[in-house]
């Protein structure tokens, strides 16, 4: 972090870290009774997108500017899941931020459920469908030039996963966002060394991956993708920037928050038994 | 002679038109304007032009984001890299979402000419018409195009609208233009002839032809492939002897197939297919090549007097 961080108040964070333990709770509870789903990629970008939508800037503004009530308004800022196999995180959020019935979570990955298996707009609050890698930068490119087009001041967030920027299209979308000088565009990767197959640096290494970015244009920062002060610090740098997109590169650990799940590849992509799913929600009390 | 346009001309013109109707319209390309001629668009609009360089799956899923936000969105490249390189994108991320993006993509078909194979777009109607949601347009010359684009401006959801590189002769004396609405521009009692794009001509010429032997042709022209006009093509079965299917494109997933899907339900009948036959083109001249691949009048002349 190259600016001075701005420090929040201790029960503001203890807030957040309550916050994100609750998101937690309902990741594993709503993938436990789908029986399938994405726990590990989910958990680790839990703090990043708690932060994003129940946080605030140093100026004791919301950082993300919506209305679950108008899920449409047109000056709402916009959040895309580029990494759509995390949808739990997502939903579990939309549904705290009150854009759905909490039950619904219980529904996930069933027939004729609003909660598909990767994010779909029959969600209230998911404005574009994701699922299949690489074409997420891309989306929220488009959402920010409509942004600049029409004169409006909302803010695009997108969040990748690390294996998923192997993909080409992230790149040419990097490419084309500092091309077309989107400040209104920030990028969160979800840096949790864990792909699939293994370890990212093994099946495909990203790295040097801020250089990359810097390469490509953009304003790179690089965090502790679960250190509150460095995420909240993070938004409030980016927000500042003009001229390029940001990228937030946030180091984080898959499946944080369940030990057994922390850094265990299975977890890419396997629901908890009911076994695994009682021990979860202990550590999460 | 018949008048000879360049249906990207009348693409661009149109574009230009509604632009000036429209602010929400929004044109994307990649590297190609000036052959697809949207860079008429960038020059009265650039605010509202954007180039993406040689990067179509970027431009596809940027289509994507902007019409999230309500833009009606035009993107162009050539057909092959529309329909083959961003096929994902397309399905994806503009289709399942069923949002207003206008692919309309030039230098389709085997008259692209010298430039051969890997820029002769033979699949692209296949490709995309197995996407639900897509709606697809195969205008057959310079003014059906532009009813073409203006159907799709003013109707909601994806479009793919084929273009080709070559001048096409405009055909005269064709009913207003209705979309899913085929167009009926001969009638006789022994075949009848469906076609698109260029080959609508070819039909033509055709059934002038056997009228100097007394044989009775219909010649129907298919410019809306999906949603197709399902009632025209059974009636048209019922009073003919045989069909014969024309299009510039593989007989594998076009035309012939989408007709076929049609009457093997409701009224199997005899069909030959005018088309490429599961090949890929190579260089030459359009004309050598329309000859090359049997796509010619005289190759449907041939097909209606061997269902007789």
């Amino acid at each position: 972090m190259q600016n001075k961080l701005y420090i929040y108040p201790q029960e503001e964070i203890e807030r957040l870290k309550q916050k994100a333990k609750y998101i937690r709770r309902l990741i594993v509870q709503m993938i436990t009774k789908a029986g399938s789903g994405h726990p590990g990629g989910s958990l680790s970008a839990t703090d990043l997108i708690t932060c994003l939508y129940f946080g605030k800037f140093s100026s004791g503004e919301s950082i993300f500017r919506h209305n679950p009530k108008d899920p449409h308004w047109p000056d709402r800022d916009r959040f895309h899941l580029s990494k759509g196999h995390c949808c739990p995180l997502w939903y579990a959020v939309l549904a705290e931020c009150g854009y759905f019935p909490k039950e619904e979570i219980y529904n996930l990955r069933r027939l004729g459920s609003i909660l598909q298996g990767h994010p779909d707009r029959r969600t209230p609050g998911v404005d574009v469908a994701s699922g299949s890698l690489g074409q997420g930068l891309s989306v929220a490119l488009g959402m920010a030039l409509a942004g600049k087009i029409d004169k409006k001041n909302y803010r695009v967030y997108v969040l990748l996963g690390d294996g998923e920027i192997q993909e080409g299209n992230i790149w040419e979308a990097a490419m084309a966002a500092s091309h077309y000088r989107c400040d209104n565009l920030t990028a969160i990767v979800d840096y949790n060394h864990y792909q699939i197959d293994g370890r990212v640096d093994e099946i495909m290494n990203l790295e040097p991956l801020t250089e990359k970015w810097r390469a490509f244009g953009w304003y790179t920062l690089e965090i502790n993708g679960h250190d509150y002060e460095q995420i909240l610090n993070a938004y409030n740098t980016v927000v500042k920037i003009k001229e390029k997109p940001q990228v937030i590169i946030a180091h984080t650990i898959k499946g944080k928050g369940v030990s057994f799940m922390e850094n265990v590849v299975d977890f890419h992509g396997r629901a908890p038994t009911k076994e695994e799913e009682e021990r979860a929600l202990k550590e999460l009390e | 002679m018949p008048e000879l346009l360049y249906q990207r001309d009348i693409y661009g013109q149109t574009l230009v038109e509604l632009g000036r109707q429209d602010k929400n319209i929004v044109v994307l390309d990649a590297d190609l304007s000036s052959s697809t001629r949207t860079s008429f668009f960038a020059k009265e609009f650039p605010e509202r032009f954007f180039n993406f360089g040689v990067a179509e799956q970027n431009m596809m899923a940027t289509a994507a984001g902007l019409a999230s936000c309500g833009k009606i969105v035009f993107v162009s490249t050539f057909a092959m890299f529309a329909t083959g390189r961003a096929w994902d994108q397309v399905r994806n991320t503009i289709c399942y979402n069923n949002f207003n993006v206008k692919i309309v993509a030039s230098h389709a078909g085997i008259t692209v000419g010298p430039d051969g194979s890997s820029h002769q777009a033979l699949e692209d109607i296949a490709l995309m018409r197995a996407i639900p949601n897509m709606k697809i347009v195969v205008p057959c010359d310079g003014p059906q195009t532009k009813d073409a684009v203006i159907s799709a401006y003013k109707t909601e959801g994806p479009f793919y609208i084929r273009l080709g590189r070559a001048k096409f002769p405009t055909i005269e004396k064709k009913s207003e233009f209705s979309l899913g609405k085929a167009q009926v521009l001969r009638e006789g009692k022994d075949i009848t002839v469906i076609a698109c794009g260029l080959m609508v001509y070819e039909a033509l010429k055709a059934s002038d032809a056997l009228a100097k032997e007394n044989i009775k042709v219909s010649v129907i022209n298919i410019h809306t492939l999906k949603p197709i006009d399902e009632k025209t093509i059974i009636e048209f079965a019922k009073r003919s002897k045989g069909l014969v299917i024309c299009e510039e494109h593989s007989v594998i997933g076009g035309l012939a197939c989408a007709v076929e899907e049609v009457l093997s339900k409701d009224y199997p009948c005899r069909i030959v297919r005018i088309g490429i036959n599961n090949k890929f083109g190579q260089s030459g001249e359009p004309e050598e090549l329309l000859r090359e691949y049997n796509l010619l009048a005289q190759d449907i002349e041939l097909a209606v007097k061997g269902l007789l």
